[in-house]
């Protein structure tokens, strides 16, 4: 068992609902206006824009970023306390509870991908109400980032322990991938050959972000990519 | 002591000082007390009781009250942190370094170096704990067994660091202590009646019942010896576990096999420099004139000279070969740091390292000119650890996420607060103990030693 995930980028309008679907499933909190321009948004999945060729020639780009949850992830060795480790079915665990806050770990990830609490967030109304009982809500002082939806996993397996039943592709699904209205997102275990993200991410179009540094993704992205022409077609175009 | 002095001829060493005048010189500032150093005390206290308020303030609301951010998770507490780390590095190594090799002229030296050493080790490591989101969870990190079933993670080189650290600390603090029994002793015997009953029984009970026989003598001796060979080694693996903090990531310009060495090497340098420039304060305000001479600062200063020169060749290595190899994210860190917003540090950085101590260390040596040299080191590698840190984490490898980095009133009043810290502490030492090493001083100066305790 091996959790992964593709995100085919050609699907992708940058209409930013996983980001919401995150925020609403996983508690977490908004930081205002004040500390978001000090660069200290709250996300645990973002979508990165980046503007291609010249004006007026310009292209946006978009491209979901979340934890890419590495098979060979810079963020676990450095960790003094564990409160970040690697499950067995491959998840990059963070253990909110027992971070103790270094943010060792944020440094060495080399996709910006975790996220701090700078201080007691509060929700305000009517969104204290609607918190999932199923996330912990953190405290100052903590990092956090994404879980894969590890609840919602964990949930269908626990389900799945009455021995009739067995958790099938598709049976789970993050927030991100169930609210993506261009179903750009698809998650599924990579060890089965079969199973929907399997085939996804042995497209011609895969590639993995910032590959090059050997942590080994588990995020596949799809996008082809003309590495001979891409520089002039964008300017010609 | 007095029934020697009166027995004998008066005791004069081969610079002319006598030994009553020397027992008196050095043992002055403990016995005497003026309103100066008060005015510094409270001075220093001010500026730490606001730091404290400032600590206090940051664990009550949280990190958040620094200039910290999603890319530069770490800041002025990490610059501090490794600054006071490698200013550590001033006395007990060079201490030791000068001691096994028996260079005489570091013997009235040494002292004031190695309690350096021992309260930047009690600030650099502090700046660890000011850093921690949940400070109150500081011990989770200790390897003991525990109710959470769980031991810290040795692979990570924040836990080798904490064991480093901590090893460095007491191996520091025993080698100040070994070498001070002696003076101790003669604390306790010389100024018997002019101290109140308090610091009389401290005395008594930290000179643990010192007699100066030869058997003592040679035990201490043997300790002191076993000691700086112990200290050398650990002091290498501190500064380069620190490194390791930086240089164990994939992050662009950390990730690098010379950090090592070039943090130990750095931390050489402004530990030099910090021992330079506090042997300068001391002369001058306790009137030490004839015994911290301009031969120390003459020797001292062309050390300086030497690593000056070592840390411009490490520096140099350190930014041709990233620039030859030309990765994106790491020219990316690099024209940030020396073209780009961090362009006045970086270039200030090389000023106050390479020329301006060049410049001042090349030709006569004189004390004046050596402390500015070190002040203008000490800046440059304050600066240095900044770039290091803050020059990086700006400049992530996805560039959606680049971010500018500014300190907040918070980590400034606590960085001033260190400095002051700092000074308290050698002032409160300078108060219970001998700055000079009596016997030591003795020693080289052709006295036996074991004159001063009789």
């Amino acid at each position: 068992m091996r959790w992964g995930m593709t995100i085919d980028l050609d699907r992708c309008n940058g209409c930013e609902a996983c980001v919401v679907a995150c925020r609403a499933e996983n508690n977490v909190p908004t930081v205002g206006e004040e500390d978001c321009e000090k660069g200290r948004m709250m996300s645990w999945m973002r979508v990165e824009r980046y503007w291609e060729g010249e004006f007026p020639d310009v292209k946006a780009r978009f491209m979901p970023v979340l934890c890419q949850q590495c098979d060979e992830a810079p963020c676990e060795p450095v960790c003094p306390v564990y409160a970040t480790y690697h499950s067995s079915d491959g998840l990059n665990i963070q253990v909110h509870n027992r971070c103790i806050g270094t943010r060792f770990c944020a440094n060495a990830c080399p996709y910006t991908a975790r996220a701090f609490n700078w201080f007691d967030y509060k929700w305000d109304a009517p969104l204290d109400q609607q918190l999932n009982p199923e996330v912990s809500v953190r405290s100052r002082g903590m990092m956090e980032k994404c879980t894969f939806c590890v609840q919602r996993i964990r949930g269908a397996q626990i389900k799945a322990e009455d021995g009739k039943t067995t958790v099938k592709d598709g049976d789970v699904q993050p927030a991100c991938a169930q609210s993506c209205p261009s179903e750009a997102i698809v998650f599924g275990d990579l060890d089965d050959p079969t199973s929907r993200a399997s085939r996804m991410s042995t497209s011609g179009r895969a590639f993995r972000l910032l590959e090059d540094l050997g942590t080994k993704p588990k995020v596949i992205y799809l996008k082809p990519v003309d590495w001979n022409t891409s520089q002039e077609k964008e300017s010609a175009s | 002591m007095s029934e020697s002095t009166t027995a004998r001829p008066a005791l004069v060493t081969r610079a002319g000082i006598s030994n009553d005048r020397i027992i008196g010189d050095l043992l002055r500032p403990i016995v005497e007390t003026g309103a100066a150093f008060w005015t510094a005390i409270g001075v220093c206290s001010l500026f730490m009781a606001w730091a404290m308020f400032c600590w206090g303030y940051q664990i009550y609301y949280g990190i958040g009250v620094t200039g910290y951010n999603r890319t530069s998770m770490w800041g002025l507490y990490e610059v501090n942190f490794v600054f006071w780390v490698g200013i550590s590095h001033a006395g007990t190594l060079i201490s030791a370094i000068l001691r096994v090799t028996d260079a005489s002229w570091r013997r009235p030296i040494t002292r004031a170096a190695e309690c350096i050493t021992v309260f930047a080790l009690m600030i650099g490591p502090m700046f660890v704990l000011i850093h921690l989101g949940r400070v109150w969870d500081f011990y989770w990190v200790v390897p003991y067994p525990n109710s959470r079933g769980l031991w810290p993670n040795f692979r990570s080189p924040l836990l080798w660091d904490f064991t480093c650290i901590n090893s460095y600390l007491l191996g520091s603090i025993t080698y100040l202590y070994l070498p001070m029994i002696p003076d101790l002793a003669a604390i306790r015997d010389a100024a018997e009646n002019r101290l109140g009953p308090v610091r009389r029984k401290l005395y008594r009970i930290l000179s643990l019942g010192w007699q100066g026989t030869s058997r003592q003598w040679s035990l201490l001796e043997r300790s002191i010896t076993i000691m700086a060979a112990i200290i050398m080694p650990l002091a290498v693996s501190v500064h380069t576990v620190v490194s390791w903090i930086f240089a164990m990531t994939l992050q662009p310009m950390w990730n690098s096999t010379i950090f090592g060495p070039y943090f130990v090497v750095g931390a050489i340098f402004s530990g030099i420099a910090a021992v330079l420039a506090a042997l300068y304060v001391i002369r001058w305000v306790l009137h030490l004139e004839a015994y911290i001479e301009p031969v120390h600062f003459d020797n001292l200063g062309l050390l300086l000279l030497v690593f000056s020169l070592l840390w411009g060749y490490f520096t140099f290595s350190e930014y041709l070969t990233p620039w030859y190899a030309h990765q994106t994210a790491e020219m990316a860190v690099m024209h940030h740091r020396m073209f780009g917003y961090y362009a006045p540090f970086f270039w200030t950085m090389l000023a106050c390292c390479l020329p301006i101590p060049l410049a001042l260390l090349v030709g006569r040596r004189t004390p004046a000119k050596t402390c500015m040299a070190s002040l203008s080191v000490l800046v440059g590698m304050w600066i240095e650890r900044f770039l290091i840190v803050a020059g990086t984490l700006t400049r992530p490898r996805l560039t959606f996420n680049w971010h500018a980095y500014h300190p907040s009133w918070v980590e400034v009043s606590i960085t001033v607060g260190a400095f002051a810290y700092f000074i308290f502490l050698y002032l409160v030492f300078i108060k219970f103990f001998p700055i000079v090493a009596i016997w030591e001083y003795k020693v080289d100066r052709g006295l036996a030693a074991q004159e001063n305790v009789s």
